[in-house]
């Protein structure tokens, strides 16, 4: 089955973009990202449990959220600062999560019909050896993730 | 083999492909292969840099199995190796997983708000 995400990493670029098409309505795509009970529902994987800690909505607000597994522990914390916000159309904003350099990050929502929509998301990297360090280790997210599955299923076998 | 250990020595990288098309002059060889096998002559042709800045980039690029060489008669021809290409296509797909994964919950979950 060919996956609906799309991820382009041109070689020398500091960018990836990741594009990908919905069956939602713009509002709703936009909604998901704005709403924090809703944020918090699809950023929380069974290995962890997302919590929003803050979301200014408004251009210069701030964000901020933690994903905290079974045990209570705090396993991933990303922050950043809202610079340009347009409901239903675009937000931009920077993105730091713990260890990591910053990133610039643009969001575009599209509307396709009125049942669809795009999701176009440009992140931009402070230097091209930034970007290929995310790719290339163990996304830190899908690590921690990693980590605990190995922990259950070890678990298991005790 | 020596080239690339060098570089990667030097600078304190693994040498793979990623740090072999970091260079715009690499990833242009690597265009001008992908339809056809080249000659080093033929390949440097194609740029202004000195003759042995191209060799020394082939020597590179065949280093990380990027390009492959084929001896022709007295001729050497360089060709793209299409495995090590799908290899820079393979390392983002750890992170494509992620985000589908993410956009596929995401959808689901606001499928429930649709009037």
């Amino acid at each position: 089955m060919e996956m609906k995400t799309k991820v382009i990493a041109e070689a020398g670029k500091q960018n990836i973009m990741i594009t990908r098409d919905f069956d939602l309505p713009v509002e709703l795509l936009f909604r998901a990202h704005v709403d924090a009970e809703l944020f918090e529902q699809w950023m929380s994987h069974e290995y962890g449990t997302t919590k929003v800690r803050k979301m200014e909505c408004k251009n210069h607000g701030g964000w901020q959220f933690e994903t905290i597994d079974k045990q209570g522990n705090v396993v991933f914390t990303a922050n950043g600062v809202i610079h340009d916000f347009v409901p239903d159309q675009r937000i931009t904003r920077t993105f730091e999560m713990m260890n990591s350099p910053v990133q610039l990050e643009f969001l575009e929502f599209e509307k396709l019909s009125d049942d669809t929509s795009r999701l176009n998301m440009q992140i931009v990297f402070r230097s091209v050896e930034c970007r290929d360090q995310l790719l290339k280790n163990p996304f830190a997210q899908g690590m921690n993730m990693g980590h605990n599955r190995l922990q259950e299923i070890v678990g298991k076998l005790k | 083999m020596y080239i690339c250990s060098q570089i990667a020595t030097q600078m304190n990288l693994r040498r793979d492909v990623f740090q072999a098309i970091a260079d715009p002059t690499r990833r242009a060889i690597l265009l001008l292969v992908a339809t056809q096998s080249m000659t080093a002559g033929a390949i440097a042709a194609n740029f202004d840099t000195a003759r042995p800045t191209v060799s020394k980039h082939l020597a590179i690029l065949t280093e990380c199995e990027l390009l492959e060489q084929e001896q022709n008669g007295r001729e050497i021809y360089y060709h793209l190796n299409p495995q090590k290409m799908k290899e820079i296509a393979d390392f983002i797909e750890p992170f494509r997983k992620l985000w589908d994964d993410r956009f596929n919950k995401l959808e689901n979950i606001m499928k429930k708000y649709k009037k």
